[in-house]
C-alpha cells in the first residue's frame, strides 16, 4: 500500500537540499522500523516518491511524499511511529492511504502558494509594483539553463499576487501563486521583475487544478497537529 | 555570549552547501554554559563533509560533554566562499551548536589528520580572532591544542600551537581539562598555564622546549624550562572495551564522506607494513570484545537509521571476532531494512573475498585490494608479503562471485624501487583484467597509484623520497604500459602534492615559517586539487632560505637527529633502524600478534599488551606478513575478561587502505 504524508520544513533545516530531505526521511523510516517496500534488483532502494523540489533556503508547510509499505498499516500508526523520529524543523501535518493507481505528486500538482517576506519595502510601494506586474502582458526573466542564458516569460506562471503588512517593522509580505507547468517557477525569480530583494520564502500550499476546481493533495489534519503539539 | 546565528544565516543564501553551517545533526549536544565548565571548541581543519565523520573528534566531544567541568562544541573550516562572506561581514569562526564566537571558548582543539591541512589550522586560528603565533597570544585568547596522527611530528606547527597531545585522547583530555580549570580558578597567566600542561603525560608544550643546533648542523629539541620531560611518550588506552565511544554517532543532515555507522573493532596494527605510519604509531593491537562490537552495531543502526555499517580498524579482516560479528550483523537485517557492511583495510586473499561476499549480498559493486608494490621484491622491501597467487586468487574469487569492478592500490617512489618494480604494477593489473574476462564480459580494474611519502616513526623515516620529476617519469612509464588495455584504468595522485606532504611530514621547526608564508599568500585548502598550489610552497621555501632537498630528497643517516626525536610513539629507534636495514636487504618480518616479540618497544615501554579476543589467528592467518599459517594458540595473548564496548582512528590515506567499496 502507499501512504501520502504532508510535512513542514521550518527554521534552520530550510538550508538543506531536496535530496538531503529525502535521505532524512529514509533514515527516519528505518529508525521507526516501518515496513517500507524496497525496489527489486541489483541495488535495492526504499520506494519513496517526493513531490516538487523545494528550493534550498525556502521554508514550507506544504511538502509531500508517498511511501510504499510492504505490509498494510493504518496511516495514523505511520504518523505515531514516524513523528518522534524527525529532525527538528520537520513535522508531519497529514497522512492518508492512497488509492491504487493514484497519480504521482509530480504529475498532479499545477501550482504553489508562496508567502514571501519583503522586509525592505512598504506595503504601499509593493502594492503599486504588484499591480503593474499583474497588468503586464509579458514578464521576461533571464535564467541560466544548461550553461546558457535564456529569456523566459514569467507572466503565464504568475497566477495571483497580493500584498499585506509585515509582522513587525515597516516591511511587507507578498502572497503569490506560481505555476509549476511547464516548469516550477521559484520565488527568487520574482526579484528580477519586482526590482526588490526578497527575504525568506515559505511554501504554504501545493494545488492540483483540474476541470475548473482545485484542491490540495492533503489538507492539514487537525488531529495530527494536536498530536504534534502534545508531544512537544 | 550572544548567538551569532541571525548574522550567520543572513550569509547563507549566497554560499554553496549552506547546510554545512547549521549544525542540527542527530546526536549533536547543545551544552549548558556555566562558569564552572571549561569550554572546548573542537575544530577539524577541513570542510564539514570531510571533518564531521571523524571519529576521534566525536569521541572527545562525547567524553568532554559527559564531564561536569567541561563542555564541547564543534567547528569545521568554512569553504572559501563562506570565509569571504564571514570576513566581509566581520564574523569570526563560530561553533555549530550555539553559534558562539570561537573567542568565547577556553580551548581550541584541532584534529590533525593530514599535513596539507596545516595552512587551514593557521587560517582558523586567525578567523577565531587570535594571533596565529602562540608567542603573541595572551590570557584573553583561547588555548590552542592539537592532536591526531600528524602530531607525532609537531615541529612544523610548534610556533602556532600551545600544546600537542600524543596518542589516544580519551584519558588525557580530562587531565588537560583539570589543569585548565585549576589555572582559570586561580586567574593565572598564560605563562603559568603552559608549564603546568607540560607536566601532563603525553602533552608536548613547544614553548617549554628550544631547538639547539650543534656544530655539525644537527638540530635537537630540548627542554628550555626545568622539570619538563626530555621525551614525551604517547598515551595509550589499554582496554578499548572501557571506551565504548562514540555512543551517539553524529548523523548529519547533509551527505558527508563515510556517511554510515562506524564501529571501531580494534586499534593498532602489527602487520608491520613499513610505509604505514598509522600501523607503527598506534601499537599495540587492542581489540574491542566481539560482543561489544555487535551491541554497538545493533544499537547504532537502530538509533541512527543508517543501512550501512563499517567495521573500522587498520586491517579489519584480522579482527579475531570477524566471522561471528559479520554473521551477527547479517542476522540483524530483518528483510525490510537491508543492512550493508563494509570492511575497510581488507587482506588480499580468497577468505576475505568470501567474507565480503557474505556481507555484500546487496549492492555488490566494487572491491578494493592494496598490494602496494608491483613485484614480490618490492613487497618484501615494504613488508607487505602478498604473493601473486594470493592476489590472483582474491581477484578470481571476486569476479567469479559477481563483482565487476576491482580497484588496486599501489605506491610508487618506494625505497629501492626500480623501473621493473613500477612496470610490475602494470603486469599485475593486466593479469587481473585477464582473470576477470574469463568470468565476465565487462570488467573494470582500476589501478590507483599514490606517491610514497616517508613518515616519522616508521622504518622509512630515513629515506630520501622521489622528486616530482621522478614520480612523473614513473607515472609516464605506467601510462605507456597500460595504454590500450581494455578494462584497465589508471589513476594517479598529483606528484607535486606528494612532495609538499613530504616537506611538512618530516619538516622541523623552520618549516613553520613556510606554512605561515603559504597561508598569508592565500594558500588554504591545500588538500583540494583546485586550491593546491606548488608555486606558493616553493616561493615560501625560497623566502625562508630552505630547500626541498634538505627535507625531502636526501637519505638521512643513522645518527642524525630527527625533528621528532623528542616525542615517542613507543618504538625504539634501533628497532626502526634495524627494520630499515631489513627493508634494504629485502627481508620481511612476521606479525607479532601470533609470533614472538621483536621488541619494537610499544608493549614493553607502555606496559600494555596486545589485546586480542582469540588466541588463534583468524582463518588465513596473518596473511600478508609471510607468517606460517599453521601456527596459532601458543602465543602470549591476554584474554579479555568482560566484554564491554569504541573510538576510531580516521581511516588512513588511500595508500594503506584495502577494502570493500560500498
Amino acid at each position: 500500500m502507499r501512504v501520502r504524508l504532508r510535512f513542514s520544513k521550518l527554521g534552520r533545516i530550510r538550508w538543506t537540499s531536496h535530496r538531503d530531505v529525502a535521505r532524512l526521511w529514509e533514515r527516519a523510516l528505518r529508525r521507526a522500523r516501518l515496513p517500507v517496500a524496497y525496489s527489486a534488483g541489483f541495488s535495492p532502494h526504499p520506494l519513496l516518491s517526493f513531490g516538487l523540489a523545494l528550493p534550498t533556503g525556502c521554508e514550507s508547510t506544504a511538502e509531500y511524499f508517498d511511501v510504499s509499505l510492504a505490509q498494510p498499516l493504518d496511516p495514523t500508526e505511520v504518523v505515531d511511529r514516524l513523528g518522534p523520529m524527525l529532525a527538528p524543523g520537520t513535522a508531519i501535518l497529514a497522512a492518508a492511504a492512497l488509492p491504487d493507481g493514484a497519480a504521482s505528486l509530480q504529475e498532479e500538482v499545477t501550482s504553489c502558494t508562496w508567502q514571501i517576506d519583503v522586509p525592505a519595502v512598504t506595503p504601499a510601494v509593493l502594492s503599486e509594483v504588484s499591480a503593474q506586474l499583474l497588468e503586464a502582458d509579458t514578464l521576461p526573466v533571464r535564467r541560466a539553463r544548461k550553461g546558457r542564458m535564456e529569456v523566459d516569460d514569467l507572466r503565464p506562471s504568475l497566477r495571483a499576487l497580493s500584498v499585506r503588512a509585515g509582522h513587525d517593522g515597516p516591511g511587507s509580505v507578498l502572497d503569490c501563486e506560481l505555476g509549476t507547468r511547464p516548469r516550477g517557477v521559484r520565488p527568487v525569480e520574482l526579484e528580477q521583475v519586482l526590482g526588490f530583494a526578497l527575504g525568506p520564502a515559505r511554501r504554504t500550499c501545493q494545488w492540483i487544478e483540474r476541470e475548473g476546481s482545485r484542491w490540495e493533495p492533503l489538507t492539514p489534519d487537525a488531529a495530527i497537529a494536536a498530536g504534534v503539539v502534545a508531544r512537544a | 555570549m550572544t548567538s551569532l546565528w541571525p548574522r550567520i544565516e543572513s550569509l547563507l543564501a549566497q554560499v554553496t552547501k549552506p547546510a554545512r553551517y547549521i549544525g542540527g545533526e542527530l546526536g549533536a549536544i547543545e551544552p549548558v554554559w556555566d562558569p564552572g565548565r571549561v569550554a572546548w571548541l573542537l575544530v577539524y581543519p577541513d570542510t564539514y563533509e570531510i571533518g564531521l565523520p571523524n571519529q576521534g573528534l566525536q569521541i572527545l566531544y562525547e567524553i568532554l560533554n559527559e564531564r561536569p567541568d567541561a563542555l564541547a562544541e564543534r567547528a569545521y573550516a568554512p569553504w572559501t566562499d563562506m570565509e569571504a562572506a564571514m570576513r566581509g561581514a566581520g564574523l569570526p569562526l563560530f561553533s555549530l551548536e550555539t553559534a558562539r564566537a570561537a573567542s568565547e571558548f577556553d580551548v581550541l582543539a584541532f584534529n590533525l589528520a593530514a599535513e596539507l591541512t596545516y595552512t587551514n589550522v593557521l587560517n582558523l586560528i586567525d578567523l577565531a580572532g587570535a594571533p596565529v603565533r602562540a608567542a603573541e597570544r595572551g590570557v584573553d585568547h583561547p588555548l590552542v591544542v592539537a592532536g591526531g596522527h600528524c602530531a607525532f611530528n609537531p615541529e612544523p606547527l610548534a610556533d602556532f600551537v600551545d600544546a600537542f597531545v600524543m596518542g589516544d585522547g580519551e584519558e588525557v583530555v580530562g587531565e588537560i581539562n583539570a589543569v585548565v580549570a585549576a589555572w582559570r580558578a586561580d586567574a593565572g597567566t598564560r605563562r603559568e598555564l603552559l608549564p603546568a600542561l607540560a607536566q601532563v603525560p603525553g602533552v608536548y608544550v613547544p614553548s617549554c622546549y628550544a631547538e639547539r643546533v650543534s656544530v655539525d648542523g644537527g638540530r635537537r629539541i630540548e627542554p628550555s624550562v626545568a622539570g619538563v620531560p626530555e621525551r614525551i611518550e604517547k598515551r595509550t588506552v589499554a582496554d578499548l572495551g572501557q571506551w565504548p565511544y562514540p555512543k551517539r554517532q553524529l548523523v548529519p543532515l547533509i551527505e558527508v564522506v563515510h556517511d554510515r555507522l562506524n564501529v571501531e573493532v580494534f586499534r593498532g596494527c602489527t602487520r608491520g607494513c613499513r610505509f604505514c605510519q598509522a600501523g607503527m604509531i598506534t601499537r599495540p593491537v587492542r581489540e574491542r570484545p566481539a560482543v561489544q562490537v555487535q551491541r554497538m552495531v545493533r544499537d547504532g543502526l537502530a538509533r541512527t537509521g543508517y543501512d550501512e555499517v563499517t567495521l573500522t580498524s587498520l586491517s579489519t579482516a584480522d579482527f579475531s571476532g570477524i566471522e561471528q560479528t559479520v554473521a551477527a550483523v547479517i542476522d540483524e537485517s530483518d528483510g525490510t531494512a537491508q543492512v550493508a557492511v563494509s570492511l575497510p583495510s581488507l587482506r588480499v586473499d580468497a577468505f576475505t573475498v568470501n567474507l565480503a561476499a557474505e556481507i555484500q549480498r546487496v549492492r555488490r559493486t566494487g572491491l578494493t585490494f592494496a598490494p602496494e608494490g608491483g613485484t614480490w621484491r618490492m613487497r618484501q622491501v615494504i613488508n607487505k608479503l602478498i604473493s601473486e597467487e594470493d592476489l590472483y586468487a582474491a581477484v578470481e574469487s571476486a569476479f567469479s562471485q559477481g563483482w565487476r569492478r576491482v580497484k588496486l592500490y599501489f605506491l610508487i617512489g618506494l625505497p629501492t624501487e626500480t623501473d621493473d618494480d613500477v612496470l610490475g604494477i602494470a603486469r599485475l593489473a593486466r593479469a587481473c583484467v585477464e582473470i576477470g574476462q574469463r568470468h565476465q564480459r565487462n570488467v573494470t580494474v582500476t589501478v590507483s597509484v599514490g606517491g610514497f611519502v616517508p613518515k616519522p616513526h616508521t622504518p622509512f623515516q630515513w629515506f630520501g623520497q622521489d622528486s616530482v620529476q621522478e614520480l612523473r617519469r614513473k607515472v609516464a612509464l605506467l601510462k605507456d604500459a597500460v595504454r590500450g588495455v581494455r578494462g584497465l584504468s589508471l589513476r594517479w595522485h598529483d606528484p607535486q602534492a606528494t612532495v609538499v606532504e613530504g616537506l611538512v611530514s618530516r619538516g622541523d621547526r623552520r618549516v613553520g615559517a613556510v606554512i605561515e608564508h603559504v597561508w598569508r599568500n592565500g594558500g588554504t585548502f591545500q588538500e583540494w586539487s583546485e586550491h593546491f598550489d606548488l608555486g606558493k610552497w616553493t616561493a615560501a621555501l625560497d623566502e625562508c632560505g630552505l630547500t626541498l632537498d634538505e627535507f625531502c630528497y636526501r637519505d638521512r643517516d643513522e645518527h642524525e637527529p630527527l625533528p621528532w626525536d623528542h616525542v615517542s610513539a613507543g618504538l625504539h629507534r634501533d628497532f626502526l633502524w634495524q627494520d630499515w636495514q631489513d627493508a634494504l636487504a629485502e627481508q620481511g618480518v612476521e606479525d607479532c600478534r601470533w609470533t614472538p616479540c621483536y621488541d619494537c618497544g610499544a608493549c614493553t615501554g607502555l606496559g600494555v599488551e596486545h589485546v586480542v579476543a582469540s588466541p588463534v589467528p583468524p582463518a588465513g592467518g596473518s596473511q600478508g606478513t609471510g607468517q606460517d599459517r599453521s601456527l596459532g594458540g601458543a602465543v602470549p595473548v591476554r584474554f579479555l575478561r568482560t566484554p564491554t564496548s569504541t573510538r576510531t582512528t580516521p581511516v588512513l590515506a588511500g595508500a594503506t587502505v584495502v577494502g570493500s567499496e560500498p
